[in-house]
């Protein structure tokens, strides 16, 4: 190997990397606020990729039928909920319109669009206000009435939750593969590395999102709403906090987080509709090597990851991925030796 | 008064019922096909094939049986048993998913009933006396690779495939025949379907610098390892194998996949063979056949393993009606006897030569090369 070979692999684990970064983010950001191990978030990438895809063939894609069945599932949630506490009509008219009215109103909108073939960039928009809302009412429906659970409990449902979004999205996209066009077909040569613009397209939009994220944390009364639901659940009830609310803004977060990394990586690779999964178990690694606690160990976490697995695919390529997951047993043994604490139950 | 009419109704439903039992001279063939489920798109065309097929081959009548397995081998398992002793066929087809098909296999071997199965199973040795295969092995699928790579000066190879079964069985295949002919394999390189990047990996074959790359996956997951080796700025000749034979390949891979070489079986690209293949006449009845009934470019590979299982009857049906009767433990052996020596029989698919020792059968004249040239498949001569 020399430095050439060396670079070139080094910004090819970079690029991965900032995707499993995003995804990292978003495994830590929900494990802190409602405590679940967030399997499904790899759905996210492949909605978001498919969607898009399915758009520029200007077709109407299966997440708007996939939205409206969860959205009428909730809804009907919600009026079972609001009748069993003997809520007022108007209680309950208000709450079903809350439920709806976006779903509805983004799903119209991509029906109308779907046929124009509009721009990407509007498309690329289109493809997030329809998957973001998929968090919240996956939320409603398969964690809102576990919330207060064992993490063993909410974890098990995660796993139920991937396999049927898994299914779910062989149903609405089918068996074959998508690779979308790139953002900006542009090429810049530096030395022996080439940077495509769809690789700084990446890096510019997993910045920008780290610093929107930061911004949100540290500035809005929401942000700082879901960070006190993170360090004590009780506590920030008692102050007013609802903590089901928490929880759906925390996997709409979620949702937009992945639906963006699935708009970022459907370019470089071809997306199936069980991509998402190994996709999301790296960026849960790298959340891993931050204790799913840590925002900036998360995000270092990532690169090492993509690193590892690029070093390591040119190096073995039959044992990449167990070079990759199998990286986890020295992070877990080192965590475990330097902060021992008891596992709650 | 009305337990009499219920015991009426059930001796009705019970007469009926025996009156739809297929009468005993008749050819009784068991089919189990995944209708529903992950394998129900290899299932569903087959169906559609057995809609046409003959309804009496060398005079006596043929009962399909045709039954769901889910795509699961629990439920092929349980069809397999309900044909030998409910049903007592005189011979199984299916399933179309290896899985099932192997789970059907031990069944079927133990009551002595010949298996035509539409996936390439591999078992055990020696227990595959009754299970012959509709589908080509990889050795014929490789042949046409390995004798394209030789006449046109191809030394070193390198390997690029799935870390799964399908680029295993490849590896093993192109790794015999290529050093038979003398082609070294230089650099072997894995990646699976879910990865997002084959750079590093196509950064170490370009650097081996072979004459030829083989890139070993599915559909369309085959464009992204072809493309990742063209960024790389690999020059030389790159070959798909027959799970790569798919519109998706150019659908994905664009002009990066211009110029490529992929094999193929014969029977879904029957109009382009040339007039010397032997599979030609056939692979154009079949296509033209299904098509009509189906509508335009519906044909589908596994529908033409139901054509051919039509091809192995109508040849060894005669022979094993005059040595005994259908519903016989002896007419079933004189079947598989009769499929046995077939002799060299042409499907739709290839060259069939089933043998007492290979139940796989399918001769090299068997694969098809082909190229790609404006976004079509074109045959290579």
């Amino acid at each position: 190997m020399d430095f050439n070979i060396a670079s070139i692999l080094a910004l090819d684990g970079a690029t991965n990397g900032a995707v499993y970064a995003l995804l990292a983010l978003a495994t830590v950001l929900v494990f802190a606020v409602t405590r679940i191990i967030f399997i499904p978030q790899g759905e996210f990438v492949a909605f978001g990729a498919l969607t898009l895809a399915m758009f520029q063939a200007g077709k109407v894609p299966g997440t708007v039928w996939f939205l409206l069945i969860l959205a009428g599932a909730a809804a009907v949630a919600d009026l079972v909920d609001g009748l069993k506490h003997h809520h007022s009509a108007g209680r309950i008219g208000r709450q079903l319109l809350r439920t709806l009215a976006c779903p509805l109103l983004v799903s119209a909108v991509a029906v109308w669009a779907a046929p124009r073939q509009l721009a990407m960039p509007l498309q690329a928009v289109l493809t997030l206000a329809l998957v973001t809302p998929f968090g919240g009412l996956i939320y409603r429906l398969a964690y809102e009435s576990l919330a207060d659970a064992s993490a063993l409990v909410l974890l098990i449902v995660s796993v139920g939750v991937h396999f049927a979004l898994v299914g779910l999205g062989l149903y609405f996209f089918g068996a074959e593969g998508f690779r979308n066009p790139s953002f900006w077909d542009m090429r810049l040569s530096l030395g022996p590395v080439t940077l495509s613009g769809q690789t700084l397209f990446i890096f510019a939009a997993s910045v920008a999102l780290i610093v929107l994220l930061w911004l949100f944390f540290e500035r809005s009364l929401h942000g700082k709403a879901l960070r006190a639901t993170a360090v004590n659940r009780l506590g920030a009830r008692l102050m007013g906090i609802s903590s089901n609310a928490a929880g759906r803004s925390t996997l709409t977060v979620a949702a937009f987080i992945g639906a963006l990394s699935g708009l970022l990586i459907g370019p470089t690779t071809t997306i199936f509709y069980d991509s998402g999964f190994l996709i999301g178990l790296k960026g849960f690694v790298a959340a891993v090597f931050a204790g799913l606690s840590s925002y900036p160990l998360a995000l270092l976490g990532a690169m090492l990851v993509g690193l590892v697995e690029s070093f390591g695919s040119f190096y073995a390529s039959a044992f990449k991925e167990v070079i990759v997951f199998g990286s986890i047993i020295p992070v877990l043994l080192w965590r475990s030796l330097r902060d021992p604490h008891h596992e709650e139950h | 008064m009305t337990s009499i009419k219920t015991l009426v109704a059930a001796a009705a439903a019970l007469v009926a019922l025996c009156a739809a039992a297929p009468a005993l001279a008749d050819v009784n063939i068991g089919v189990s096909l995944p209708l529903t489920g992950p394998g129900s798109g290899l299932g569903i065309p087959m169906n559609n094939q057995f809609k046409l097929f003959p309804k009496t081959i060398a005079g006596e009548k043929i009962n399909l049986i045709i039954l769901d397995d889910a795509t699961d081998p629990g439920k092929g398992v349980n069809n397999a048993r309900r044909f030998v002793t409910e049903d007592k066929v005189d011979l199984v087809i299916g399933s179309a998913i290896t899985t099932v098909a192997a789970a059907m296999a031990p069944v079927l071997m133990e009551a002595k009933t010949v298996q035509l199965s539409a996936a390439p199973v591999g078992v055990p040795p020696g227990q595959d006396q009754w299970l012959f295969r509709l589908p080509q092995g990889f050795s014929v699928m490789a042949h046409p690779i390995v004798e394209h790579m030789k006449s046109h000066g191809v030394k070193s190879v390198g390997f690029l495939g799935y870390t799964d079964a399908y680029g295993e069985l490849w590896l093993k295949e192109i790794t015999a025949q290529a050093e038979k002919a003398g082609i070294k394999i230089s650099a072997v390189e894995r990646f699976a379907r879910p990865d997002t990047s084959v750079t590093p990996q196509a950064l170490k074959l370009v650097s081996a610098n072979p004459d030829a790359i083989l890139v070993v996956a599915s559909g369309s997951g085959a464009a992204m390892p072809h493309k990742g080796l063209i960024e790389r700025g690999y020059k030389g000749k790159i070959y798909q194998t027959h799970a790569a034979a798919t519109p998706d390949l150019v659908r994905i891979g664009g002009k990066d996949v211009e110029g490529s070489y992929v094999v193929s079986g014969p029977a879904v690209i029957a109009e382009q063979l040339s007039d010397n293949h032997p599979s030609k006449k056939l692979a154009v009845d079949f296509v033209t056949r299904y098509e009509k009934e189906m509508g335009p470019n519906t044909r589908n590979q596994f529908a033409g393993h139901a054509y051919d299982a039509a091809i192995v009857l109508e040849k060894a049906l005669p022979v094993a009606l005059k040595k005994a009767k259908p519903g016989t433990p002896e007419f079933r052996a004189a079947l598989r006897d009769a499929i046995e020596g077939m002799g060299r029989t042409l499907f739709s698919h290839g060259v069939m030569n089933w043998t007492k020792d290979d139940h796989w059968g399918y001769t090299n004249e068997t694969g098809v090369l082909l190229k790609v040239a404006d976004g079509k498949f074109v045959v290579e001569k």
